[in-house]
Parts: structure tokens; sequence; C-alpha cells
């Protein structure tokens, strides 16, 4: 519960929900921004309907954006909130029992008539059925009150609602202790085009946040105050996921001093990537929107081949209708890139709601022994150092790679001090030695031992024309074979080709809590947040448990087996049936204990502490019985 | 190495790989007609860029001392735009058959087309699936008895000029795999063709579906079923070019009139025109000869060249990564 009077709290969860045409997504972007300036760590959670615009006032059409600022390190967007403002009784019905007890609840009166209540299917007015006990509720006609601050500015009746954002913006703004300024700027920069819309907005926002003000008023609002972050000198900016692994793309052709060609078909979540890609022909970056998910993978693989940094982008079904020709650009030895941003399956699924269940399908899922390999971004930021890594490998071991990332991670938005483009090395493909085609020689497969990658040869090229394709080809000339000893040679040559990226990875390291003991956390992915926050809390109770979460899936850093040797018993937490714990068991022998979570929505710290919690009771109980065999 | 100003000859477009077509398959002859009309064309092997899918018409690349890329079923067009999209310079063929083109690859060849992507495609059309060993194909005529159609294929079969011209492709041609001179004059059409230009070769299968196209391939019966279009020409044929095709307008269809009573009802070849293009590719035997050559030729901007003008730098990098990431509200911490 939050009392205005209690020392200010480390970090705060606030949550604004209303109808999917309620503008609550721009109003939590808006809310971050503002937050960065005030020198708050943040993490944030945009949840939203897949209909583009339901019903309004049903509950499947309540779309909430879910910040969680204060002191860092903030890793997730908080378990409970403790602030939330709900548009209409359908966004309270659905937000309700995600409350922390005691929680303040901000309503927006003017929708709770009898109509509002029933498109709900509340039975009875849930600020008089008692639903409600144990919460402070603050109860506003916010539509009435924009609709008056905007009165001068002439707007129709529906224009003037959709102002009410911006009224619950600016109240949260001063509740906070922020400025409106920058909001202020925004609007008149994004509506300055059409004057009335700009002024009303403008209008709104303040009004709201002299509502705040108001003298006679204040004791009914309380003003939340929390701690500022201590972040690390240097610069910082708000980063969502598909921007960082937009500019990590970007970033990773100016490091190979190559063009990209992004070709992508639209699917939920991954979208927001191509258009963003989009935007940045000006770093030498193409957007090609293809006919359908094959033909997508496919003109990535002919960019490729045409010596372009081909990627692609998809979520979970649109990847397994790519699966065939990722096959190809592995029997080709052709870099290639594979996004997915993963979503709740299996076929349509839940396309708005996030899952870790492409596992399997990126390490295993493919027609014959056909590896490759499989890095996964953990956080926004991070979205950007795998975007590089991503391209590093494909091009360095001339191989399609698999970069997972999540709804949740692509949507998701943090603080990101921005790094320095100088300290990363140079992405360099292998050559051919211009003396030997002079002699001529045609050396398209001489590997690199270490990697295994053969010389990235485009059309164009005098001297060195060549076939290459899905047929099984010669291990040394690479001309077709179906000599069954070559076959054997070249699907472990494919083998290892993809083991070698092991060599050029950084040891696995222990992210937080104990180096070695009873209990590591072994994750991957976009629940880093969560574990972090759950093992940070344990291991200060001083408990042996540490977090291991790992980027690269295939291969395994070399010496992840050795690390988990050093714990008594691993726990995978995973948002999927278990799919890291059958790689573990599969790879390394390790038998885990597994804590699965399948809702569509990420796992809440609390959750991860008490599976945590369990584990180490059980391991001390064992330690005093005599070990079971 | 040859120097770049040498002429080059058809032997030098020929790799030393072992064909491994059946002895007497019409591709030979195709082969023959490519590697003649890239010499003739003056090609450059380095520049040049065969892709294909799958099927017998898609080892082609393996025979041509070109770059080549032996995809998968279907996707050669796809994969032939992102390499066209990657370097727009590039002479890229696009090798395919009626089953890797309209079955399992009628998506892609259909977007390749509409796009206008400057590609040569060739669509081998034998009527049947010979690398898997004889099964119908989209093209197979109505009641082809295959081993999986035992009592006859009864799904309608699809035009592969008429498709083209629905899916928006601006060049149309036609020709028959043993033709040299008709196929060769196609071929080099296509290639100095700025766009996808759609050229169906009426490919002779002789294990699965030897002399299918008889009707209007054999030698003897060429005269009166062979119509080779010309643009600006009469379309007559026949011994002589005795027989004349005109407009019934009371039908909205062609007839058959004799060419020299009736010479001015006679059609002259209009390559742009769309209708005539649709009356001319519907043409069948035994009622009407069969139309071959540029049937359709109506040039507009190529999808890569469109691609490139639109795009804001022509794909260079002319920004820095360190200044996008500044592109917002940044903060210093001290």
């Amino acid at each position: 519960m939050i009392h205005p009077e209690q020392p200010q709290p480390e970090s705060i969860v606030v949550r604004f929900a209303g109808d999917s045409g309620d503008g609550v997504q721009l109003m939590g972007t808006q809310f971050v921004g503002a937050t960065a300036l005030a020198g708050k760590d943040f993490g944030t959670f945009p949840d939203y309907p897949a209909e583009i615009r339901a019903p309004a006032g049903t509950t499947f059409g309540v779309s909430a954006y879910q910040i969680h600022l204060g002191a860092g390190p903030i890793t997730t967007a908080g378990d409970a909130p403790q602030v939330l403002v709900a548009f209409n009784p359908a966004a309270l019905k659905v937000n309700l029992p995600l409350l922390e007890r005691g929680a303040l609840i901000i309503l927006n009166t003017d929708s709770f008539t009898s109509r509002g209540l029933a498109k709900a299917g509340y039975d009875a007015d849930p600020r008089q059925s008692g639903a409600l006990d144990g919460f402070q509720v603050i109860e506003l006609d916010i539509a009435k009150l924009t609709a008056d601050a905007v009165k001068p500015f002439g707007l129709s009746k529906s224009d003037a609602g959709r102002c009410k954002n911006f009224w619950a913006l600016g109240l949260v703004q001063w509740m906070f202790g922020h400025e409106i300024e920058s909001i202020e700027a925004w609007i008149r920069k994004r509506f300055a085009t059409n004057e009335s819309v700009r002024d009303a907005n403008v209008a709104a926002l303040q009004a709201g946040h002299a509502y705040g003000e108001t003298a006679e008023l204040a004791a009914a609002i309380p003003q939340l105050r929390t701690q500022r972050a201590k972040f690390p000198p240097g610069e910082y900016r708000g980063i969502r996921g598909s921007e960082a692994l937009a500019l990590g793309i970007a970033a990773a052709g100016e490091l190979a001093d190559r063009p990209v060609l992004f070709c992508s078909y639209p699917i939920t979540p991954a979208s927001p990537l191509l258009h963003r890609l989009a935007q940045m022909g000006a770093h030498g970056v193409g957007v090609f929107q293809a006919e359908d998910e094959i033909a997508a993978v496919c003109a990535a693989i002919g960019a490729s081949y045409g010596g372009t940094i081909g990627i692609t982008s998809s979520s979970g079904p649109g990847i397994a209708l790519k699966t065939e020709a990722i096959g190809l650009a592995i029997n080709a030895e052709l870099p290639l890139v594979i996004i997915d941003s993963q979503r709740g399956g299996p076929s349509t699924g839940l396309p708005t709601k996030t899952e870790q269940s492409d596992l399997y399908q990126a390490v295993y899922g493919r027609n014959a022994d056909a590896p490759v390999p499989v890095l996964a971004a953990r956080s926004p930021s991070d979205c950007f150092d795998v975007a590089i890594e991503a391209v590093r490998i494909a091009i360095r071991h001339m191989t399609p790679v698999f970069l997972l990332t999540d709804g949740y991670l692509a949507n998701a938005a943090e603080p990101w001090r921005i790094p320095d483009l100088d300290a990363y090395a140079p992405i360099e493909a292998r050559t051919v030695d211009p003396a030997r085609v002079q002699q001529g020689e045609k050396p398209i497969f001489d590997r690199d031992p270490e990697s295994l990658g053969r010389p990235w040869i485009a059309p164009g090229t005098p001297g060195l024309m060549h076939r290459v394709g899905g047929l099984e080809k010669d291990v040394r000339t690479g001309h077709i074979s179906y000599d069954p000893a070559n076959h054997q040679a070249m699907t472990r040559l494919r083998a290892e080709k993809v083991a070698s990226v092991a060599r050029f990875i950084p040891p696995q390291r222990v992210e937080v809590g104990a180096e070695a003991g009873d209990l590591a956390v072994v994750g991957w992915g976009s629940t880093y947040g969560a574990l972090y926050q759950a093992v940070q809390q344990v291991a200060r109770t001083g408990a042996k448990v540490g977090l291991i979460h790992l980027r690269y899936l295939n291969p395994f850093p070399p010496n992840l087996g050795e690390l988990l040797a050093g714990f008594e018993r691993v726990l995978v937490p995973e948002m999927n049936m278990g799919q890291l714990a059958t790689l573990l068991r599969d790879r390394l022998d390790v038998r885990p204990v597994q804590l699965n979570k399948v809702t569509g929505q990420p796992f809440l710290v609390s959750e991860v502490v008490a599976a945590i919690k369990r584990e180490l009771a059980e391991l001390s109980g064992a330690q005093r019985k005599p070990r079971a065999v | 190495m040859k120097a770049a100003v040498d002429r080059l000859t058809q032997k030098d477009f020929e790799s030393e790989q072992e064909v491994r077509w059946c002895p007497g398959c019409g591709d030979y002859a195709i082969l023959r007609s490519v590697t003649r009309a890239l010499a003739d064309v003056g090609a450059r092997p380095e520049r040049t860029v065969f892709v294909s899918g799958i099927g017998c018409s898609s080892r082609f690349p393996y025979y041509v001392e070109t770059y080549g890329f032996h995809t998968i079923h279907g996707r050669a067009p796809a994969i032939a735009t992102g390499l066209k999209l990657a370097q727009p310079d590039l002479d890229v063929w696009v090798v395919t058959g009626d089953g890797d083109g309209l079955s399992i690859g009628g998506n892609h060849l259909l977007h390749a087309l509409r796009r206008n992507v400057g590609l040569k495609i060739l669509l081998f059309n034998n009527e049947v699936y010979g690398l898997t060993k004889g099964q119908y194909s989209p093209t197979s005529r109505l009641g082809t008895r295959t081993p999986s159609t035992p009592g006859g294929s009864f799904d309608a079969p699809v035009v592969p000029g008429l498709f083209a011209l629905g899916a928006g492709a601006r060049f149309i041609a036609r020709g028959i795999d043993v033709d040299k001179t008709g196929l060769g004059r196609v071929l080099e059409a296509a290639h100095a063709f700025d766009g996808a230009a759609f050229v169906e070769i009426f490919q002779n299968c002789i294990v699965y579906n030897d002399e299918v196209f008889s009707s209007f391939t054999s030698k003897e019966r060429a005269a009166d079923t062979q119509l080779h279009v010309e643009h600006g020409k009469p379309l007559v044929f026949g011994e002589g070019g005795s027989k004349g095709l005109a407009f019934d307008s009371k039908t909205f269809s062609l007839k058959i009139v004799d060419a020299r009573e009736r010479a001015n009802d006679v059609l002259v070849h209009d390559e742009t025109n769309p209708t005539l293009a649709q009356l001319l590719l519907s043409m069948r035997t035994p009622e009407f000869p069969v139309a071959l050559g540029v049937v359709y030729r109506n040039p507009a901007d190529a999808f890569e060249k469109v691609f490139y003008a639109k795009h804001p730098t022509q794909m260079k990098r002319t920004a820095k990564v360190a200044d996008a990431l500044r592109q917002t509200s940044t903060w210093r911490v001290k």
C-alpha cells in the first residue's frame, strides 16, 4: 500500500488500462520518456489485444501499459501494480486481479454507466459491491474534466474525448513529480499540422497536471515519489526491443561494410522491426516485403548469395514456413539471419502474447542433420548486441543463424547507455586471394580452419564462376556428389562448423548470486529480468543460488557443463513446457527441475522466488536425510 | 582467364560437368540454344547467373559456365528477386518447369511477374513431372493417364501464357525446344527486355510424355500449326502464308481466313495489345495454330530499378549508426 507519509519506496509499478482506442499505449510511452528524464530506471510491458479495435467497453478489447520505475537496477515491468488508471469498467475488471492489495485505483467514472458495466460483464457496480474494498479508489469524471479543458478549441465530442489520455497523463505526471514540458513539446511536434488537436491535447495535459496541484483536492490525490536510479556515468536513452534490433542490424551492416536487405512478411509481433528498418535506408538498409514467408527467407538467401547481408524475420508460424529454405542456406553455406519474435502457439495461437516456445524449432526444427547456431536476446537493449553477434557468426561461419526474441522484448522498453560503436570489431568475410584466381584456381570451398567458414563469393566476381545449391556437394570441389563417404564427411563438417562457434564466444558467467553452491537458476531470453530480480532477492538472504542466463543456445558455451556441475541442483524457469530443459538433458546430461509458465504473461518475480525457495528447502531437507538413489 | 574484351563463343558457356538428362530429352536442345544465345548477345559469364528450382529443368545451372544456384522446389523466382535487389546489374535467368513454376511455385512466379523483376524466366513445359517419374502436372491436359491418375486427370490445366498475362507480365514469349531459330530469337528478345521476361518453352519429355506437343511441333505439320508472330507483321501461317487470323467482332474471337483472298481482314500483330495477346495465347490445335515468338511485350520500369530509385540512398550508407542511436531524447549521467 502506498502511503504519502512513508519514506520513498525504491520503485513503484503503475498500470494504465482502457479501450484499445483510448490511447493507453501512447500514454505509457510518453510517461516512460518523462520517467527517463526524471533520472529513474524503468521497465515496461505493453499488453494489448489482438484485435485492432475490439468492440468498445469489452474485456477483450482492453489495452494496458505497465511501467515499473524507480531506483535501479529495474529489470522487469514489475509484478503487481501499485497504481492503476482504469478508463472504463472493463479495464478495471481485467486488471483488478493483478493489483497489489491496497493499490491506488484511479477510475474514470464517466463510463461507469449501467451499459458500460454490462459490457464489462459486471452484474453490480464494483464501486458499491465491495469488490474494491481494501483498495484506495479515486473516482474522477476524466471525460468531463477533459471536455471542460478542451472546450475553447471547438473539437467535436469524439475528438475532445480522445484527449482524455493526456489529461490523465498530466495528473499522473504531477503525482510522480515529473515535469510535463517534454510531453508538451512532443504533442506540439506530433500534431503540428492540426492546430486545434494540438492545442486541445496540450490543454488537457496541463489541466490534468493542474488538477493535481489544486489545493483543495491535493489531499485526495497522493503524491508518489520514488528514488532515482544510480546509473553508471554515460549518455543514455530509452530503447524498445524492436528499435534495438533495427539499430543492431544497421550497426552490423556498418561493421561489415555491406548493405543489408531485410526481407519479411507482415506478422505479429515481428512487424515493428519491418517498419523501423523501412526508415533506415540511409544506413544502407533495404526492406523487401515479400509475397509470403517462404519468399521472404528466399529473397534474403538470394541477397546473401549476391553479397548483401540477407536477413529475414517472423514469428513461430512464419518461421515454420521458412524451414526448408533455411536448409538450403545451410547446404549452400550462405550467411543468413533469421529473427524469430516468438509468440504463444501452436498454430496461430496467441499472436500478441509472449512465449519462449520456438527453441525446439530453432535448434531441431529441420529435416535431416541440419544444425544452425541459435542466439537469444535477454532484454530490449540486449537486442542490439545480439543482432550484431548474429550477423558476425553468420558471416564468419557462412551459415544461417537464429536470433530468438519474443513479443515481450519487441515491445518492452528500458533505459540504455548508448554504446561506443568504435569498440566493436569489424565483421570480416573470408575472401579469396586474387593471385590464386589469376593462376586459374577456384578455391570456393577453401575453409577457414577455425570457423570452417568458406569465402563469400558473389556473382559478378571474375574467374570464380561456380554453382551452389541444395544437392549434396563434394567436400573439396563443391560439385554435386552422391558419394556415400562424402556425405558422411559433409554431414560431419556441417556439425563441426556449428560446434566451432563455441570457440569464438565468451565463457558463460554467473549473472548474479553464487558462483557455485546449491541451486543454479538457468534461463534464456526475455525471462532475464524476472530471474535476475528473483535470484538477487534470494541470494541476498545468504542462499547459495546463482543465475546463469544463456545468450548462446546452440552451441552452448564450452564451460557451461562445468559451471552447472558446481551446483547441487539446476532450476530452469521458461515460458514453455521445458525446451531448454530438454536441451540441457540432451547436450550436457543435466537433469534440471523445470518451472514452466505458458499463460502468455511474463514470469512474476514472486513466482520465481517461490520456486527457488521451494528447491532450496527441499535441498536442505534432503541433506539432512540420507540421499535417495 | 579470358580478357573482358574477348568475344566469347558458345563453347565458353558450356560447363565441364557431365550433362545428365535422359538421352533424347528436349532439354539438350534448349541448353544449346541458350548457350548460343549467350554468346550471340555478348553475355559475360561472371555477370550471368542461372537460378533454378527443382525438377529436370532445374539441373540447368550445372551445365552453364556462369554463376549458378540450384535452389529448392518452386522458390527460384523469390531467390532470384533477392539476388536482383542485391545486384541489379547482373543478368539473372530463372529456369523452371511446369510443376516447379506453376504448381509448388505458382505464387512466387505470379509475384515476380506482377512486380516486373528483371529476370529472364524460362519455363520448360513438358506437361508432366519427370524427375518424380511421370505424375500429371498442372499443365497436363484433361484425361492424362499417369501413375497418380490411372483413370485420367480430371482437373483443368493452367495455360502458362495466360497465367503470366493475368499476373501482369509485360513480356510473354513462346518457343519449341528443337526450334533453333524461333527459340534463339525469343531468348535474345528476353535477354534484351528490361523487366520480367516470361518464356514458355514446349519441351518434349521422351520418357514420360513423348510427343505430347507433336500436333504442332512435327516438321510435316509445322506450317499449318505454328504461327510465328512478329510485331507489325500480318498474323499469317500455312504454306506460303496462305492462312491468316481475323477478328470476329460478333463473337469477340479469332477466326481463320484465306490470307490471299481477304488480306485486308488479316490482323497485324501488335505486341503491346493485351487483348490480342490473350486471344493468341488461348489458341489451341487442331482448331487453331499455336502462337510462337514474342506474343506480348509492353515494357514498364523493372522492379529493381524502382526499388533503387525509391530508396533514399540507393542502398548506400550515408549515415552513421552512432548518430542514429542519438536520434531521440537522451540524457547524461555524471
